[in-house]
């Protein structure tokens, strides 16, 4: 099962419209996935020469005022943290080599669930009414957002497995399938140096696509590459910065429903989370067909 | 004219009223609104009602389906009249995956697209598909008849029993033991009546004819009358 939902403004701004929309969708997805539920959401970016970084602490006592101040002693912070239950939004004047290097050394305990100049990744263990309730989705701006509601097969369920996984540079995924072949793939991704925290094989596909686009690949490119390289059942949906990607396996295990009107393309495990958007009714709506690249960039 | 607006009452209410109708019944014309994607819409009906649904529905949508004439004035989700035994079950837009699947009889007719494992495991329901369908359509189709006015994807047919396809597009593939056939006279005139029969306009005379080899199962020709 595990229910996906994906939402992608062509054009403009960052607009209100997007976290209430996205939160109306993932809950259509409640009964696809009630095991964990996690967005990432494509916002306002950093400022120039800085990045943003999603935190999350296992405990929920932690003391982010602390890690802030010495944050704060390490880095420029151009703008202020928000904090979202056991996650908060940091944006930081630094390399992010530098940063992992300082957080790896300083702060182990703590994971970082999404990074870049405008993504941000939120995922917790719960139905998505009331982890979209934790993370204040309903109030929250963007451009383009990806959902995933976790029925999980392949690891444990647990914040850490719960999806989106992004393992590169405002890249991220969300994955309905298994992967058979992961085990053997992050042993080859762990030797280009891609980073994984969990045994999960989304993880493992998202850390796939960072390599191939570290390669130079575009997104089409590297989504095609996956073609050949992963085996198993998957319909995958992609977001980097500007754009937004969808693709299924070649036998199209799971399912998929894209539509598309002239302002926003959204794409669902099933129609009835796409009923919930302005003018579906009017979209235009089709059945992803299997192993096939569909793709956006932001104008 | 029945209406009930899906936006204020349950898909469990609806199906339980379509249920409990009596034989004969004079409630004889319903109409849905707001389905939404909702699953299992109408499913299961056993009286000659005629249902119009007004809206894109979810999975399995009319299954079961025996006597009732099921319109749906949008796409439909996976398993469309799955196993339906009799009666007819319309699509004014798309069908996802496995429409019609494991359908003893009857008629579905989709007015666009249908996608993968269109007729998997047919047991003599006729399919009728005014645009293309996607791949493993008919997989282990045992009896009934496959009519696809546009393309099919990959692996037509594969390890078909009995099933007949009738294609005018281009097939992608074949699949195991699915072999063209010779289309004669009488099947033009089967294909015409189909089509007649489901109101999908297409010229019979440009469909080909598919169907099992017969070697991949333990086929014996005196038994044939039983499929």
């Amino acid at each position: 099962m595990c229910g996906i939902v994906g939402l992608f403004f062509k054009r403009g701004t960052a607009t209100p419209n997007l976290g209430p929309l996205l939160a109306g969708m993932l809950s259509q997805m409640a009964e696809r996935g009630p095991d964990s539920t996690g967005f990432a959401l494509y916002g306002d970016p950093a400022p120039e020469g800085a990045f943003k970084a999603t935190l999350h602490a296992p405990n929920k006592e932690y003391d982010w005022a602390a890690l802030e101040a010495e944050l704060g002693a390490a880095f420029p912070l151009p703008c202020p943290s928000r904090h979202y239950g056991s996650h908060t939004v940091f944006t930081l004047g630094a390399e992010v080599e530098q940063f992992f290097g300082w957080l790896a050394r300083y702060h182990p305990e703590l994971d970082t669930f999404g990074f870049g100049e405008r993504i941000e990744v939120f995922k917790d263990v719960g139905l998505p009414d009331a982890v979209a309730q934790r993370f204040d989705l309903g109030h929250r701006c963007g451009t383009h957002a990806l959902g995933h509601t976790r029925m999980a097969t392949e690891s444990a369920v647990t914040t850490e497995h719960s999806h989106p996984f992004s393992t590169g540079v405002d890249l991220c995924l969300v994955h309905n399938g298994s992967l058979s072949n992961h085990n053997r793939l992050r042993r080859s991704l762990h030797r280009e140096g891609i980073r994984f925290m969990t045994d999960n094989d989304t993880e493992v596909a998202a850390g796939y696509l960072t390599w191939r686009l570290r390669q130079g690949l575009n997104l089409t490119e590297a989504l095609e590459a996956a073609l050949v390289d992963f085996d198993g059942f998957y319909t995958l949906a992609v977001g980097t910065r500007d754009g937004f990607a969808i693709l299924r396996d070649p036998i199209a295990c799971k399912p998929a429903v894209l539509a598309e009107t002239d302002d926003w393309v959204a794409m669902a495990t099933e129609y009835r989370a796409i009923a919930t958007l302005p003018g579906a009714a009017a979209a235009e709506i089709w059945e992803p067909r299997p192993a096939t690249v569909y793709s956006w960039q932001r104008q | 004219m029945i209406e009930i607006d899906l936006a204020r009452s349950s898909v469990t209410a609806l199906n339980q009223r379509l249920h409990q109708l009596t034989h004969p019944t004079d409630e004889r014309h319903w109409r849905v609104l707001n389905p939404n994607g909702a699953h299992a819409i109408a499913v299961g009906l056993t009286e000659p009602v005629h249902v119009e649904i007004k809206g894109h529905v979810g999975y399995y949508c009319a299954g079961m389906n025996a006597a009732a004439t099921i319109v749906v004035e949008g796409h439909a989700g996976t398993g469309l009249a799955e196993n339906i035994m009799s009666g007819s079950v319309r699509v004014r837009g798309n069908a996802s995956q496995s429409a019609a699947a494991s359908g003893r009889g009857g008629l579905v007719v989709i007015e666009g697209d249908a996608s993968a494992r269109c007729g998997i495991s047919m047991k003599g329901v006729a399919v009728v598909v005014a645009g293309s369908v996607g791949h493993m359509s008919a997989f282990m189709g045992q009896a009934g008849t496959l009519v696809v006015c546009g393309d099919t994807g990959q692996d037509l047919g594969d390890s078909i029993y009995e099933a007949e396809i009738f294609v005018a597009g281009a097939v992608a593939s074949l699949g195991a033991d699915c072999v063209e056939k010779e289309m004669t006279q009488a099947d033009v005139e089967r294909v015409a009546a189909l089509l007649d029969r489901a109101a999908i306009t297409a010229d019979a005379t440009r469909f080909r004819r598919y169907g099992s080899a017969r070697r991949l199962y333990n086929f014996h020709v005196d038994h044939a009358a039983e499929y």
